[in-house]
């Protein structure tokens, strides 16, 4: 997957990164969205947990996502509740499904509106640096990166 | 089990809405359930029950003994419920179970914030672990929704903006209601993006205010000699619990699950129903309210709106004193004193010969949902 170097405006709130969630944040930095799997019922989920929420076991496993998506929401801030944001208004946040499974939160880029934008349409993975940080993004999918 | 019409509210009471610069939530509490007891008659001794839902702009610790002390009583049953906007309507179902129970007979619910005046970071803080996405604030959780709802089930800004106007419309003829300024359609879609797809006037107000309701059996309200008590006929809750983030459908929630406890408890159903006041901290929220309730099927809350009404005038007069998008942003509680205030005939924008009235309550993102239906008064 092809990680986009990104120069950023105004660095971002850097992610809460634990013991628990390093494996995903890891993951983008190496190119991958990586996600649990429950080695008893298979339920797979972001974000990270100490036990499978579905059949509660503790057999909890990280596994590479394909990086493709489809979109479950989105909406565009017109207001920045932090000054890092300002620079970047209107910014558009979206919620995400995996095709394994997992939903997440995410920005879209590389469109020219929200217009461009409808729900279940195809996303792909457009993995954006924030300085030392990986950050997974999405794009619309067939569109290159 | 509590039979519908055993526990009435006896009392309401509640501060002015708007700033109280430099008062503290515990003032605005004691304030607020003074007048209910006044409303009530009784003696604040008399009080053995007090339910409170903490300042959301401020978390503290045993927060209703801190009420209970400033009121200067030693409740037998006290504490707090964390429900965020659901937890009002669900402390009156606890009281009402417990004096059943007979664990308490004189039941205060109570809240007070101050967040206009006061802490705003609560309602603008970075959700999770999320920030670096630019996930922040109230708003944010629930234009998800309305877009989803919008794109799925083809609801239009306009049906948002009829919610937001009817509200309007109905706080104008408030003196209490917080903003009064008149919004007409026109005005609304003009109304600054915040969030999209909400605008400003999508979005609830932001308010100082302390409201409380006394409750107990109807039978203690006949012997107190209290005239008005306004009869408990059903509540209910039901809890989505998944962030929206992670829920698996975005325009429906459990308040489904709290309606049907509530109707089913007062032997009612939808179309039995005469007047409704739906917790609307986000123009969205009554539309799927009315959904989830099953006033119309789902995602047709838009057209609902549009075609039977929502108006004074409509099928379902909502919001009758201007809701949380125009007399006060508090969550909740105004709106059961409204129901109230309806069901003894005392509204400034009374629905004639109402006989019932639904109210709900939900909070955080549509994670929460309690529903209360209160008949006419004695």
């Amino acid at each position: 997957m092809t990680a986009v170097k990104h120069i950023a405006p105004a660095s971002l709130p850097a992610p809460e990164i634990d013991d628990l969630n390093r494996p995903h944040w890891d993951g983008l930095l190496e190119g991958e969205l990586r996600f649990q799997r429950c080695a008893a019922c298979d339920h797979a989920w972001l974000p990270a947990r100490e036990h499978c929420p579905s059949c509660l076991g503790n057999d909890v496993r990280w596994e590479a996502g394909s990086g493709e998506a489809r979109l479950i929401s989105w909406i565009t801030y017109y207001v920045a509740f932090d000054p890092a944001f300002k620079e970047r208004l209107p910014y558009i946040v979206a919620i995400v499904a995996l095709k394994e499974g997992p939903r997440m939160l995410t920005n879209i880029v590389g469109i020219e509106s929200e217009a461009d934008l409808s729900i279940e349409m195809r996303l792909a993975l457009a993995i954006e640096w924030e300085g030392e940080t990986a950050v997974a993004r999405f794009r619309l999918a067939g569109e290159k990166a | 089990m509590v039979e519908p019409g055993q526990i009435v509210i006896a009392g309401i009471g509640h501060t002015q809405f708007g700033s109280h610069e430099g008062r503290s939530t515990i003032a605005l509490n004691v304030e607020a359930i003074s007048k209910a007891l006044e409303d009530a008659g009784i003696a604040k001794d008399a009080v053995d029950g007090l339910f409170v839902k903490y300042p959301t702009s401020q978390f503290q610790t045993i927060y209703a003994h801190k009420v209970a002390e400033a009121m200067g009583i030693q409740p037998r049953m006290c504490g707090v419920l964390d429900q965020a906007g659901a937890a009002n309507i669900s402390m009156i179902g606890y009281a009402a179970m417990a004096i059943e129970a007979g664990q308490c007979e004189i039941a205060v619910i109570s809240f007070a914030d101050n967040p206009k005046t006061g802490s705003r970071a609560a309602s603008q803080r970075a959700m999770g672990g999320d920030s670096i996405y630019g996930w922040y604030g109230a708003a944010a959780g629930y234009a998800m929704i309305a877009q989803r709802h919008m794109q799925q089930w083809g609801t239009t800004r306009d049906h948002l903006g009829q919610v937001a106007v009817t509200c309007r419309t109905n706080g104008m003829a408030n003196p209490n209601a917080q903003l009064r300024k008149p919004l007409t359609m026109e005005d609304y879609r003009a109304s600054r993006m915040i969030v999209s797809p909400l605008q400003r006037d999508d979005c609830c107000l932001l308010s100082d205010g302390g409201a409380a309701v006394v409750v107990m059996s109807a039978e203690r309200a006949r012997i107190e000699g209290i005239a008005n008590a306004v009869p408990i006929l059903g509540f209910g809750q039901g809890h989505a619990s998944w962030e929206v983030t992670q829920r698996s459908d975005l325009t429906a929630t459990q308040a489904s699950a709290s309606a049907r406890t509530a109707f089913e408890m007062a032997r009612l159903s939808p179309r039995d129903i005469d007047v409704a006041q739906l917790y609307d901290c986000f123009s969205i929220v009554p539309l799927i309210t009315l959904e989830d309730y099953g006033f119309c099927p789902q995602g047709q809350g838009g057209s609902f709106a549009a075609d039977i009404g929502i108006g004074l005038d409509g099928g379902l007069p909502i919001n009758t004193s201007g809701g949380l998008l125009s007399e006060t942003g508090m969550p909740g509680l105004q709106l059961v004193i409204e129901a109230v205030r309806q069901m003894r005939g005392t509204a400034v924008n009374q629905v004639r010969d109402a006989a019932n009235c639904i109210v709900s309550n939900q909070g955080g993102v549509m994670q929460t949902h309690a529903t209360l239906i209160v008949g006419k008064a004695a």
